[in-house]
């Protein structure tokens, strides 16, 4: 299992279109793929989960993908993470 | 059954065709129990197929006519149709509750919508609960079988009818297959009304009742000239009606020879046509109408539809595809209107009891100055690639301009210290406040440019609200009050050697044409249809006999009515 946590820089937290693409890039592997923040836990393939999160700017977010493809996922994620300004 | 629907003549010209309504149908869900599980699961997954790939054919529209970061809010709406954790759900009260598919949507998006109204101080939430409603609806209408109108979706020629356009529509529309506009609310100057003109498209708003009489289907005629629509016409009325649409489309012909023509009167006096846009897609409808300058780009399109502000960089591309596409002619571009009448959801503005004379535009911009300061950068990055003009909005006082040009120098001298390429910038104002009007000889030993705005000009003068259909009269271009202002910043702008543009409706208006010719306008600046048709009418004038028209119009004449009249008296068959 992969697992890392990441500090979200962006201004505007996750927002609509990096929620999206975040989505898209965890989807296309076959890993289970989570984000949790605060206490909760949600499915990154998920877009109503990850947006239900809220998840702001300087939040402190944990990663983890559990699967035969987890280290390519996790990689694609942060990623996008990074190129979407969201997190360092 | 002949009947007869009356509005307000918005876009010129006659169409005949069928009714395509583009209002939302009746959505409301009933709850029924479920005996066939399988089938009922069935029904669930085509729907979602079925609205991903109407949302698809939406979003390929929208990145052709608004390019992919626009279209970007429909990449997030196909995947809440496609979330796991949404398809579960719903699949899960199917099979445990026994309900039917619609029922089971329903009840999950309310549970969605709980869950993320339950976050209250995320400014973003409110639009994610309105993608949600969206794409509910879609598969709602997928499985009740009633179709949800999209103008995207349609694939021969129609005549629109609606409650009013908002923005949003106008993203997915194909020009070819849209004969005509007919709404219910709206007047000449709201966007239904922009969007029509500017598309060469008939229209007819503010009818009341439109959406109610109009059936699906049916055939109609508009006439855009009187602001009528004929329900059920005779035969005699069909064939008068196909008559005008084959003379209008000679006369569009006739006038596309002018698309290349200089715009010069009868006596040789040369004029600018400019055009106005709203966003760069605007740019290839505006050179095919013959524009020689964009007088007006609106940039609010960059901050609306969004939810957060736009960055510098995304701004500068935006700002670079106009002045690329326009170089060498000149690009006048308007720093950010924005305010309470037009609220961003991310700006957190205040609600204000009279948003027309509130903090909007310039007010804003001086006090809000990250974002103005950023929208400066990137204009000033796009200056190097062609003719930029900036222009300042509702400017009322020299303190004003005196303080936006001051951070205008102040982000130019910095850039200029990190090297950054720069074009020769002038800089401008757009009168609008009748304060400035009545100042207008003091602006202009400051001002590069000045361009009249007519519509807030008009409404600001007659103390009238535009889009308040009880008080629409009061909007009167051709009043003598409102003609003394225009003529008064004309004059003033050329005392001072500068020149003076007008960007509102008033400029493509053939009763206002030959008195701003009259006047000595500079350069008139207008929706695209506008622009050869003016072309036309300004080589048929003689700029210097119409002198005396201005005097008299400005000195002997109390109504609007008596200007329309001496125009009449003075160029015959103007109206033909």
């Amino acid at each position: 299992m992969e697992k890392r946590e990441f500090h979200i820089t962006a201004e505007t937290g996750i927002h609509a279109r990096p929620a999206t693409l975040l989505v898209q890039s965890a989807s296309k592997f076959n890993s289970e793929v989570s984000l949790q923040y605060q206490d909760k836990s949600v499915n990154l393939k998920s877009i109503m989960g990850v947006m239900s999160l809220g998840v702001g700017q300087n939040a402190e977010i944990t990663i983890t993908a559990d699967g035969d493809d987890e280290a390519d996922a996790m990689a694609a994620v942060a990623e996008t993470l990074k190129k979407e300004g969201l997190s360092d | 059954m002949r009947a007869m629907l009356k509005g307000i003549a918005a876009s010129d010209g006659t169409v005949c065709g069928q009714v395509y309504r583009l209002v939302e149908p009746d959505l409301t869900v009933q709850r029924r129990t479920i005996t066939h599980l399988d089938n009922e699961l069935n029904r669930f997954h085509q729907a979602l197929e079925a609205a991903v790939s109407d949302i698809e054919t939406i979003k390929t529209r929208a990145t052709k006519n608004l390019g992919a970061d626009s279209a970007q809010v429909f990449s997030a709406h196909i995947a809440m149709l496609q979330d796991p954790e949404l398809k579960m759900a719903v699949e899960h009260e199917i099979t445990t509750q026994h309900v039917n598919a619609e029922a089971a949507v329903s009840k999950v998006a309310h549970d969605y919508e709980q869950s993320l109204k339950a976050l209250k101080d995320n400014p973003y939430m409110q639009e994610r609960i309105t993608d949600l409603h969206d794409v509910i609806k879609r598969v709602t209408a997928k499985l009740l079988n009633v179709t949800l109108p999209d103008l995207a979706l349609v694939n021969h020629p129609v005549i629109v009818v609606t409650h009013d356009l908002i923005p949003s529509d106008t993203v997915s529309v194909n020009p070819c297959y849209i004969l005509g506009f007919v709404t219910d609310l709206g007047g000449r100057t709201s966007h239904s009304s922009i969007l029509a003109r500017s598309l060469n498209i008939p229209a007819v708003v503010g009818t009341q009742t439109a959406t109610q009489e109009l059936t699906e289907g049916s055939t109609i005629i508009l006439n855009g000239d009187r602001g009528q629509v004929i329900v059920g016409p005779s035969q005699e009325e069909l064939a008068t009606a196909q008559q005008e649409m084959q003379d209008r489309t000679e006369n569009l012909e006739r006038l596309a020879k002018l698309q290349h023509h200089e715009t010069t009167s009868q006596d040789g006096v040369g004029v600018t046509l400019a055009a106005n846009i709203g966003t760069p897609s605007d740019m290839p409808n505006i050179l095919r109408n013959g524009a020689e300058a964009v007088g007006l780009m609106r940039t609010e399109f960059l901050y609306m539809d969004t939810d957060h502000l736009p960055s510098e960089d995304q701004q500068f591309a935006a700002y670079k595809e106009v002045v690329t596409a326009m170089a060498p002619h000149p690009v006048v571009i308007r720093t950010l209107d924005i305010g309470g009448d037009k609220p961003l959801p991310y700006l957190k503005q205040k609600p204000e009891a009279n948003p027309f004379m509130g903090a909007r535009a310039i007010r804003r911009s001086l006090t809000h100055q990250e974002a103005f300061r950023s929208q400066l950068r990137a204009l000033l990055r796009a200056s190097a690639f062609g003719q930029l003009r900036i222009m300042f909005p509702m400017i009322a006082t020299l303190d004003e301009f005196r303080q936006a040009k001051a951070i205008y120098d102040d982000e130019r001298s910095k850039l200029t210290v990190n090297q950054v390429p720069l074009g020769d910038v002038k800089v401008g104002m757009m009168v609008e406040v009748p304060a400035a009007a009545l100042l207008a000889d003091r602006f202009a030993q400051e001002v590069d440019f000045m361009s009249i705005g007519t519509n807030d000009l008009i409404g600001y003068t007659m103390a009238a609200d535009r889009t308040n259909q009880d008080v629409g009269y009061l909007y009167q271009p051709y009043h003598p009050a409102i003609l003394r202002l225009v003529n008064r910043v004309i004059t003033a702008g050329h005392n001072a050697g500068i020149p003076v543009a007008m960007c509102g409706e008033m400029a493509g208006d053939p009763i206002a044409v030959p008195l701003l010719l009259g006047m000595g306008l500079d350069e008139f600046s207008m929706g695209a249809g506008s622009i050869l048709k003016t072309r036309e009418l300004i080589g048929k004038l003689n700029a210097h006999d119409l002198q005396s028209l201005v005097e008299t119009a400005l000195n002997s004449a109390s109504t609007s009515q008596e200007v329309i009249t001496m125009v009449q008296a003075a160029v015959p068959g103007i109206l033909n």
